[in-house]
């Protein structure tokens, strides 16, 4: 991506952020939507614009686990490992993605397909053990279930 | 549209109940669990067959009743039939229930669950059940887009009363009358924070309300987030007269996308209709409330942090006092109270405090809301008065232990609180019979275990999750913890001696009185309270151990 091309999208979230005090977070959020993680030079760019230190901006970043340094994957896929899903078997779950994909947590596989995480509880407890994938919270995932879930994000890819 | 007045407010309210009364309806649960469940394939193919037949019923999104381990949930209420509540509805049986039930005016007994009335909503006749819904009271029963069907259900009346009757200090009169202490877990009573913020100096003064909900398995706020943004915000917009704040912000987790969509939309409604923002309901007060997300980051729920966050930096905590009142968002005084709190607000003022504190007991009035999960049959969204037992909770409300086990324990308060054993389950829930059991009443997390569940392992969850949380400022717990969690594991993995089992508990003290803030020092709740009730499972794996 050139950077000529992401300078109007974040001088339009700087120019909604910067009247208002401490909005560095939100302006990350709105960062991190667009492009599935921080990219380096943007958060050039914001230090520039919002005028500040890109070491604070890193200090944030760093701190939050929610945002990430590195392009996520085409499939994210995020096993919740909150208290109701571990003792529903959510540890099992992640096992087998883990050796599906042969990728550790918070890691990508090398062709960039897949990403894999774990998240603590995105509140559907009720239905546990949770996976979500791509943004899409699927409920009472069985380990037998994760082989179908692999093959439709595989099919999916070759629609488009 | 009329500008909002006192008199107008009652307009919408008679003009939308009349409506409802006149209006045949399909609900179907769209809330987070709903939607995970198969809601969204339910709405449309119920809407699709709605309109292929001309039916005159109004297929309505509404918010979670609690009955999670049944979603996706319909309700359909047409004339000339009983109201009834489907549970498990696939595409398949919703088609099924639209022709017998709506067309043809027979519920399908078969599909029904046991119903509406066993879940103590206001306006139905109650059949003996356990529950309350003083909180809950709109989640499920109102398309939570839909600022009127809100006002229909009697939103903004408690805001109402506090602006033309009561004024500042009759609304925290009001709150003391209430007894209703923070539902975020310490339980401090709402009416004394609301009145340091009131009295203390200057004009620029802050009200948040904590939506971070960090208790890993627990999803009250969610569900009222979700399915009643009206009563949260009417909640934060009386706090805000009584104390005299103009801004509030509402701190919401990132992880809650459902939950943020629907605060942000319903923030934009009422300040449309003049809820929100200049001269409200035509009187001088003024407030405006804005979303700020958190970042996935457990200590952000506690409130020096939270305001850390919100001014934009790294949320870590800072020694109390100063408290938030004299020192808090960007040095002003400021107030922070839970999403849970801040839903009894509207019906205590409308109903009045007297009203509420008849529920409850003595120390903890009014009813507290709790998501029942783990190894239970009938996980959902539960409320009941204080004083209620914890078995009748877990077994009479929520149909105890799935299969063939038997309850181990029940765990609250998440992270900080600790593991209650079966045989202590009759005990009545209040903050202080919780408390004495080495537990907490937390924010609302209740999760059961069966016989199969190890404690060893739980006190490791726990605990590793304190470790991966703690934000690292104070070295008790960013050290403690961590040889804590070695010494777990040495002991599940057989290698420890009977002294490991000291230096733990030595940890432990050190860890409670020396943290910085609420996350140390209560990290060592989920070890010692499985200690204390469960010490024969640590002795099976240690060599040695004294007999
Ligand atoms: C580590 C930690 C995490 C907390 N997380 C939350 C939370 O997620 N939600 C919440 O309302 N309070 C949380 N609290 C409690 C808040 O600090 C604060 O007491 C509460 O929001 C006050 O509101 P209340 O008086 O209405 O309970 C947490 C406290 C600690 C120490
Ligand atoms: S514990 Fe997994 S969704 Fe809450």
């Amino acid at each position: 991506m050139a950077d000529a091309v992401m300078v109007p999208d974040i001088s339009r979230t700087v120019q909604k952020w910067r009247s208002k005090p401490g909005s560095l977070i939100m302006a990350l959020h709105e960062i991190q939507n667009r492009y599935g993680y921080v990219p380096r030079n943007v958060s050039l760019q914001l230090a520039q614009l919002m005028n500040v230190p890109l070491a604070r901006i890193y200090e944030v970043i760093t701190f939050y686990n929610y945002f990430r340094l590195e392009p996520p994957g085409k499939h994210n896929l995020s096993v919740c490992m909150g208290t109701a899903c571990y003792l529903k078997g959510a540890p099992a779950l992640l096992d087998t993605l883990k050796n599906e994909l042969h990728v550790e947590e918070g890691e990508t596989t090398p062709d960039g397909e897949f990403h894999l995480e774990s998240v603590r509880c995105v509140g559907c407890c009720g239905l546990a053990p949770v996976v979500v994938a791509n943004g899409e919270t699927l409920a009472k995932v069985g380990v037998n279930a994760i082989g179908g879930l692999l093959a439709r994000c595989r099919n999916e890819q070759k629609e488009d | 549209m009329a500008k909002m007045t006192f008199e107008e407010l009652d307009r919408v309210r008679e003009e939308q109940r009349e409506r409802t009364a006149k209006t045949s309806w399909i609900r179907i649960g769209t809330s987070t669990c709903g939607v995970a469940a198969g809601a969204e394939a339910v709405v449309r193919a119920v809407s699709d067959e709605v309109r292929r037949r001309d039916l005159p019923v109004e297929v309505q999104r509404v918010g979670c009743l609690g009955l999670c381990y049944a979603e996706p949930l319909m309700e359909v209420n047409v004339a000339g039939a009983p109201r009834t509540l489907y549970g498990e509805v696939g595409v398949e049986t919703a088609l099924r229930i639209v022709e017998e039930h709506v067309v043809n005016g027979r519920p399908v007994a078969g599909l029904a669950m046991p119903g509406v009335e066993s879940l103590g909503v206001p306006d139905v006749p109650s059949n003996g059940t356990k529950q309350v819904r003083i909180v809950l009271r709109n989640c499920g029963m109102l398309d939570p887009t839909k600022i009127e069907d809100a006002i229909g259900r009697d939103a903004y009346q408690g805001l109402k009363r506090a602006l033309s009757e009561l004024g500042p200090e009759g609304v925290i009169a009001e709150m003391k009358a209430s007894g209703l202490r923070g539902r975020g877990g310490a339980g401090y009573p709402t009416w004394l924070k609301w009145k340091f913020l009131r009295e203390a100096p200057g004009t620029e003064k802050y009200m948040i309300c904590n939506a971070d909900e960090g208790d890993p398995g627990a999803y009250m706020d969610r569900g009222v987030l979700e399915g009643d943004p009206h009563a949260v915000i009417e909640g934060m917009l009386i706090a805000c007269f009584a104390t005299g704040c103009s801004t509030g912000y509402f701190y919401i987790r990132a992880e809650y996308p459902l939950a943020i969509d629907r605060i942000e939309g319903a923030l934009r409604q009422a300040r449309r209709m003049g809820l929100l923002g200049k001269n409200i309901m035509g009187t001088d007060f003024c407030c405006d409330l804005e979303v700020r997300l958190g970042a996935g980051a457990f200590v952000c729920g506690e409130e020096t942090a939270l305001m850390h966050s919100i001014e934009g930096r790294r949320g870590t905590p800072r020694p109390r006092p100063p408290f938030p009142a004299q020192h808090g968002l960007w040095g002003k005084p400021t107030n922070i109270n839970n999403v849970e709190t801040f839903a009894n607000i509207g019906p205590i003022m409308a109903r009045g405090g007297a009203w509420f504190g008849g529920y409850g007991t003595e120390t903890s009035r009014g009813t507290k809301v709790f998501a029942v999960t783990g190894k239970v049959r009938h996980s959902g969204l539960v409320e009941i008065p204080m004083g209620t037992t914890l078995r009748e909770v877990v077994v009479d409300i929520c149909g105890g232990v799935a299969g063939n086990h038997r309850i181990k324990a029940v765990q609250t308060g998440g992270p900080s609180g600790g593991v209650i054993p079966a045989p202590l389950l009759d005990t009545p829930i209040s903050y202080e019979t919780l408390q004495a059991l080495g537990s907490i009443m937390g924010s609302g997390g209740m999760i059961v275990m069966d016989e199969t569940d190890s404690m060893i392992d739980i006190a490791l969850f726990y605990t590793g999750f304190c470790v991966e949380e703690s934000c690292g400022k104070c070295a008790p717990c960013r050290l403690g913890g961590k040889q804590m969690h070695l010494l777990l594991e040495k002991i599940r993995s057989g290698k420890a001696s009977w002294s490991d089992i000291g230096t733990m508990r030595r940890l432990c003290t050190t860890m409670q009185k020396a943290s910085l803030c609420g996350l140390g020092q209560t990290a060592p709740n989920p070890v010692l309270s499985t200690l204390r009730y469960f010490e024969d499972e640590y002795r099976a794996v240690i060599v040695g151990a004294p007999a």
